[in-house]
């Protein structure tokens, strides 16, 4: 399966075409219950990260809690 | 009338202590997490930030800090207009499913002061999606009403600039705001020391919330027990009522009967 270009926490990434948002998060080491994401300006329901899949282009931002004031 | 226990509630949300504390700038999550158990906080502001792909295994917050046990408040610090401070408390909602959120829009990097306009325009939208915002503003007992008629469920006047530790700057507008607001007031941002949050309190608050002036002391978790004393005592001196002050001397034995 050939790759597509997606823009990731701002960085360009190429990834494998046919995968979910869910497979993504998941290749990357990281726990979909513990971040939120947003694709192209859109909130993703978590419920829904199995489900979406990601097309050339897409711009997603993956983010999480850290300490702040 | 003394009564206890003494609680405040925000948004239906009720609270026994009225220390809200940040979780930046600390040493380390160890750290960070035994300074919060000082302190007796049950709020906790956190921020929203982009994940680190390159390593995803570096420890959480979430890790040390159980979002089951502390009330997260996530907030929007770093955002300079209404639209990033919406976009980020979206991604928050659904991180955490958290409705209740710490608004704050920042005018500029050097003063950190809250740009009222873009924060009042932030406060409405959010408000009408369902969100609980507990906002960031200046001392203004004008701008403090005109966020609670938008949807703030608090107002949180600065004390001084983030940051500083200069202390409650003007206790006359933060007095203003408190007698006016319908809605929860908190100091947010400038208390240094254990009597600055004491002072806050004195004036009426229902909480202060602070991050460095715990974070930064030599010894964080005493400080952050100072704290918790602090707002106790505050919080107490105000309902206690206290004296009138005289411009002489009032001698505290009695007169009569002197040898």
């Amino acid at each position: 399966m050939s790759d597509i270009a997606i823009t990731l926490n701002g960085e360009p990434r190429r990834v494998a075409a046919g995968q979910s948002i869910a497979d993504l998060v998941t290749s990357l080491g990281l726990k979909p219950e513990k971040v939120a994401v947003e694709r192209n300006r859109e909130i993703v329901p978590r419920s829904t990260l199995a489900a979406v899949l990601l097309a050339d282009g897409d711009e997603l931002e993956i983010v999480h809690f850290v300490g702040g004031g | 009338m003394t009564s206890f226990p003494d609680t405040w509630t925000v948004a239906g949300r009720t609270f026994t202590s009225r220390l809200i504390v940040g979780t930046g700038k600390y040493k380390d999550f160890a750290q960070n997490a035994a300074a919060l158990e000082a302190s007796g906080a049950e709020i906790i502001t956190v921020a929203v930030r982009r994940v680190n792909v390159s390593d995803p295994t570096a420890p959480m917050l979430t890790d040390f800090i159980d979002p089951k046990k502390y009330t997260y408040l996530p907030n929007t610090a770093g955002c300079f207009d209404a639209d990033s401070a919406i976009r980020t408390l979206r991604l928050a909602r659904e991180a955490g499913g958290w409705d209740l959120v710490k608004l704050e829009v920042l005018g500029e990097a050097k003063t950190l002061y809250p740009d009222m306009r873009e924060t009042l325009k932030a406060t409405e939208v959010l408000a009408k999606e369902g969100f609980l915002p507990m906002v960031y503003c200046v001392d203004d007992p004008i701008a403090a009403k005109q966020l609670e008629d938008a949807g703030a469920v608090a107002v949180m006047p600065l004390g001084a600039p983030i940051g500083s530790g200069l202390g409650i700057q003007n206790r006359v507008t933060i007095r203003l705001i408190v007698e006016g607001a319908k809605v929860p007031v908190l100091v947010d941002a400038g208390v240094g020391t254990a009597s600055d949050a004491a002072v806050a309190m004195e004036l009426g608050c229902d909480g202060v919330l602070m991050n460095t002036a715990i974070a930064e002391a030599k010894d964080p978790i005493r400080m952050a027990r100072a704290m918790k004393l602090a707002v106790q005592a505050g919080r107490d001196a105000y309902c206690a009522g206290r004296m009138a002050t005289r411009k002489y001397a009032d001698p505290s034995s009695p007169l009569a009967g002197l040898i």
